[in-house]
């Protein structure tokens, strides 16, 4: 081997410390750049492959009942390439194992075969024979919820009649990825079930022999969604179509999709953010590892080695430092990543979700950290290499210590010449000092960064089901019922106060723009159900018109005082003109609130309540759950605890190891930084040091030198890295659907004592491992040689 | 050595004994110091001569308390340092012993009286700052870095910063060595003062023979063992040597 090689070696064994600290800061950076985008682009792609491969629907509509006929009609829309007609409805499912019914969809399976569009991805069994009545598959995430089996029953209220439905097969479809009820904003695997039935079995249940109330259409290549959705509704309103939606309103795709944009955010803009520190990092850190290196670039340039033979020497020593933290950063990345997808399975239901590391993907994570280190080092030591070696080797020209601002001031006098040091080490590199400090708060901003996405969930909990949620559980009717139904729920046991709540299914159209959403009517003195905006105010629901949340106001471009048409999107389908009284910023949803009374007489209807909203005794509960599940219109009882406690048990575990991941990331990061800080500063001062150890000084005074230094870089570096940090999840956060949320960016106090108190751990265990090479100081080898 | 010998009458402050230093340099064993005795007596001015190589750094830094013998003992009145630990050892840097090294190791970041003040800051009853710079003739450069001073200067900076604790013993390893002649001269004669007006013991390494002749006791080293020891009955002033 070259001499100069061995060197390489000997150095790099020799900063064993240092190369393992900054490798490992390469290691933080790509790992969470390959766990992040790869999750995401993971998740990306199984979902349009499986979107692909079971010929998932573009356009969805639902009405009345039209004849087998007017699928022809369809089919001839021009843009329109597939049309899957089929019958759809809603169903209850009493089984034994949960407290509450569980609500469902039963679903027409074309007699042979697989039906033409969403096709079924059967994971078990087989599809139902024809002609058997009361065989059916079955979702796969509501038999997992029940270890359901094939050959098993199941009690299925279907049209009011109790069925006892056999399981032939369990399947997985893409039109419930998401497995929730309509309405849902969280997964409940548990409570939502779906059974596709041959269509000759089913029909004469609904009365739908020959006809339909359900369809899906496949788009030919650069159709106009708007042009097709506004045919079908030309062609399905006679039949009492409720008006055709796209994927980006279909529940679980919109779900889906809103939950990957969050994901993109949090795994394209983080990663590229820790990339790029730990690049930066590794740039500054080298080149002050190679500064040390002086002396010897200086010695090697005189004895003949040329610029370039230096250069590549630094070269190698980057390359074998950035190579070997990127491929422990891969294989971490590429593990986290996989493990992270994995649990993304238990909330999307893909089937065969693998988790894929993109080749370019790697090389742009490797290709960053390597150049950034090179530049770093090679930038120092070209600079070196071109001063004449004469002067490399005397070591670099000390700082002019002249009498500085503080100087002049006289500040020193208060302040111990131990402390002078500090100060005016700090002073007098500034650049130096700047470096550093941007480096520590960058690692800070990734741990609030970290934080971010489970503080605004933590936020959005306590506003929607403390402040804006008053009730214990919510019945929801099958048809709209009458005051004093709700009234009667008064007088089960265990209910210690009812209150109405009636919500329309609408179509809000302005100005040719529409939106399909929905109006909740509130009681006159309604104690349950509140509104409340992003800075968490109640607003009040007006006197008169149609309250709407601002961001829809925007999307159909009105304002206060002007005049909306409202389609109602059940019942006689009414279409009125309601006045936009006011706006609320929520923070997420798409609707507009009234009075329950302004609605019922804007369109003509008698009082009644889509669903009732229940204050309970929890000691009671027992009996007054049997008592609700008797009650025959209850389409679904839900207890707010339930919701509570599933998304905890769900989101919050993912934000959970999200947030673990980065924080881990962070510290590493904080680690690396300091210990390299400190350990640079005590190459450069350990002469210094050196000399006071000889004078007397003790090993706790020499270190509060050195760490004394340090401990204002890491406190500084708290408040600008939590400034940071803010800005960055505010550019987070800004890339998440606003459709869909409009969160602020509010950090929690325990987020900002997080990040502080991890920087200042980070600090202190490289404090302690500096200290450890200062109790080993080199007394007499430092003074023997001229500074 | 007589009993006539002024010298031999004084108070021992440190003493070694069979001192050895063996330095194992993988297969290799370097002998630094093959056994070796002296004593360094109260009040004197004590010169230790000796070919580069030959053990005097080694020497010196033992007595010091800056590093531990191999074997043999050393002893500062009374106190055995041999198997001191290296806290009772900076304990023992701290009160007693003030160093003086060719490179003047003085703290870039801090002026000459800082520099001074660092090491009063930290002693039982030092002579003020101010003071000490008077003694080694640097009073009116007090407020300098060391980057505004030259060698000789901060040399005397270093002085003035060993023996402003007032220390026990002055330990000096080759003072004059980064230094021209004329600059040299002024350096030893600050030690002359020092020796003189404030009675501390004082020992200089130097492998410049002439310089011999300002001490009251020369030792001799030649290959880690002392080869010869030469009470002086007359001391030459600094100012007289020529070399
Ligand atoms: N740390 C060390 N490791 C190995 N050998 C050393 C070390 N320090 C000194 N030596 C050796 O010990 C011997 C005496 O050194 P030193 O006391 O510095 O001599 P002097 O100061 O008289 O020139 C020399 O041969 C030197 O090489
Ligand atoms: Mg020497």
């Amino acid at each position: 081997m070259d001499v100069i090689n061995r060197k390489l070696l000997r150095d790099l064994s020799q900063m064993r410390g240092q190369v393992i600290t900054i490798g490992l800061v390469v290691a933080a950076g790509v790992a969470a750049y390959v766990t992040l985008q790869g999750t995401w682009t993971s998740l990306e792609s199984s979902k349009t492959a499986y979107y692909e491969r079971q010929r998932f629907a573009d356009v969805f509509a639902r009405l009345k009942r039209a004849p087998r006929s007017v699928v022809s009609d369809l089919e001839s829309i021009d843009g329109v390439a597939e049309v899957d007609a089929r019958i759809a409805d809603a169903v209850m499912v009493p089984i034994k194992t949960l407290r509450e019914p569980a609500s469902g969809l039963i679903v027409s399976l074309p007699d042979y075969g697989s039906p033409r569009l969403n096709q079924l991805h059967l994971v078990a069994g087989s599809m139902p024979e024809p002609g058997r009545p009361d065989d059916a598959l079955v979702l796969e995430s509501f038999a997992r919820a029940h270890s359901l089996e094939v050959g098993d029953t199941v009690p299925v209220v279907i049209n009011g009649t109790i069925r006892s439905v056999r399981i032939t097969g369990i399947a997985m479809s893409p039109e419930h990825v998401f497995p929730a009820p309509t309405t849902g904003i969280f997964s409940d695997e548990k409570r939502f079930a779906v059974f596709w039935m041959r269509e000759s079995v089913m029909a004469p249940a609904f009365d739908m022999t020959n006809a339909f109330n359900d369809v899906s259409v496949r788009l030919q290549p650069g159709a106009s969604l708007d042009a097709v959705m506004a045919a079908m509704d030309r062609v399905l309103d006679p039949y009492g179509g409720v008006g055709a939606f796209g994927r980006k309103d279909q529940a679980s795709n919109s779900i889906v999709e809103g939950e990957l944009t969050q994901l993109k955010a949090m795994g394209t803009v983080a990663p590229m953010i820790f990339l790029g520190v730990a690049a930066f990092l590794l740039n500054v850190v080298l080149s002050r590892l190679v500064l040390l290196q002086r002396a010897q670039i200086a010695t090697l340039k005189a004895v003949g080695y040329g610029k370039s033979a230096i250069g590549l020497h630094y070269v190698k020593l980057v390359c074998l430092i950035a190579l070997s933290g990127s491929a422990l950063g891969i294989a971490g990345g590429a593990y986290l990543g996989s493990a992270m997808t994995e649990m993304y399975t238990q909330y999307f239901r893909f089937p065969l979700l693998a988790f894929e590391l993109d080749p370019r993907l790697v090389s742009v994570a490797v290709s960053v950290s390597l150049l950034a280190g090179i530049v770093g080092a090679v930038a120092s030591a070209t600079r070196i290499a071109n001063l004449p070696p004469a002067e490399a080797m005397r070591p670099a020209a000390p700082p002019t210590y002249g009498s500085s601002l503080l100087d002049k001031l006289g500040a020193y006098r208060f302040i111990a010449p131990a402390a002078r040091m500090v100060v005016r080490e700090i002073e007098r590199q500034p650049l130096r000092t700047g470096l550093s400090v941007i480096g520590i708060a960058f690692a800070v901003s990734i741990m609030v960064l970290a934080r971010v996405s489970s503080d605004a969930m933590a936020m959005l909990l306590d506003m929607q089901f403390q402040q804006a949620w008053k009730e214990d559980v919510m019945v929801s009717f099958l048809d709209p019922l009458s005051d004093g139904a709700v009234r009667e729920l008064e007088h089960l046991p265990g209910v210690l106060y009812a209150e109405g709540m009636r919500m329309v299914p609408v179509r809000f159209v302005h100005d040719g723009r529409k939106r399909e959403s929905a109006i909740l009517g509130y009681p006159e003195d309604g104690q349950l159900r509140r509104v409340i905006d992003v800075e968490r105010r109640e607003v009040p629901i007006p006197e008169s018109g149609v309250m709407l949340t601002a961001k829809l106001a925007e999307i159909l471009g009105v304002s206060v005082g002007d005049e909306l048409r409202v389609e109602m999107l059940e019942g006689d389908r009414k279409t009125v003109s309601l006045r936009v009284s006011s706006l609320a910023a929520e923070p997420f949803g798409l609707q507009g609130h009234m009075r329950m009374s302004e609605l019922h007489r804007a369109f003509g209807e008698e009082a009644t309540a889509s669903m009732a909203l229940l204050r309970i005794d929890p000691r009671e509960y027992t009996r007054t759950e049997p008592k609700l599940k008797e009650l025959p219109k209850i389409g679904g009882v839900l207890r707010k605890q339930t919701i509570i406690d599933q998304f905890k048990a769900q989101s919050a575990d993912m934000m959970l190891v999200f947030s673990l991941i980065l924080t881990l990331f962070a510290a590493t990061i904080a680690v690396g930084v300091v210990y390299n800080n400190a350990r640079v500063a005590l190459s450069m001062r350990s002469r210094d040091l050196a000399s006071l150890r000889v004078l007397g000084f003790r090993r706790g005074e020499i270190s509060a030198v050195l760490l004394g230094e340090l401990a204002v870089q890491v406190l500084l570096a708290i408040p600008i890295g939590i400034a940071i940090g803010a800005w960055m999840s505010k550019a987070m956060m800004n890339m998440s659907d606003p459709e869909q949320y409009r969160l602020p960016v509010m950090l929690s106090t325990e987020t900002y004592a997080y990040a502080a108190g991890v920087t200042m751990a980070a600090g202190l265990v490289s404090a302690l491992l500096v200290r450890r090479k200062l109790d080993k100081l080199d007394l007499i080898g430092v003074l023997k040689t001229r500074e | 050595m007589t009993a006539a010998d002024p010298a031999q009458s004084e108070e021992v402050v440190l003493s070694a004994r069979e001192l050895v230093k063996t330095y194992q340099m993988g297969e290799v064993k370097v002998h630094a110091l093959r056994g070796v005795d002296m004593n360094l007596r109260s009040g004197e001015f004590l010169v230790l001569l000796g070919a580069s190589g030959s053990g005097k750094s080694t020497l010196l830094n033992i007595l010091g308390g800056l590093d531990t013998a191999t074997s043999g003992t050393v002893v500062y009145r009374g106190q055995d340092l041999t198997k001191a630990d290296d806290e009772e050892l900076t304990e023992f840097r701290r009160a007693h012993v003030g160093f003086v090294f060719q490179f003047y190791n003085l703290i870039p970041s801090l002026t000459a009286e800082e520099n001074v003040r660092l090491v009063a800051d930290i002693a039982d009853n030092p002579m003020s700052p101010v003071d000490a710079l008077e003694l080694v003739g640097l009073g009116p450069r007090k407020d300098h870095f060391p980057s505004q001073l030259s060698g000789g200067e901060q040399q005397r900076v270093a002085i003035a910063r060993a023996v402003c604790k007032q220390p026990d013993v002055l330990l000096c390893d080759e003072p004059t060595g980064a230094l021209d002649f004329r600059t040299g001269i002024l350096v030893l004669e600050t030690l002359e003062r020092v020796n003189r007006e404030l009675g501390t013991t004082t020992a200089v390494i130097t492998h410049n023979v002439p310089i011999a002749q300002m001490a009251n006791t020369v030792v001799e080293l030649v290959d880690g063992q002392v080869s010869k020891v030469e009470h002086r009955e007359t001391k030459l002033p600094a100012s007289g040597l020529r070399w």
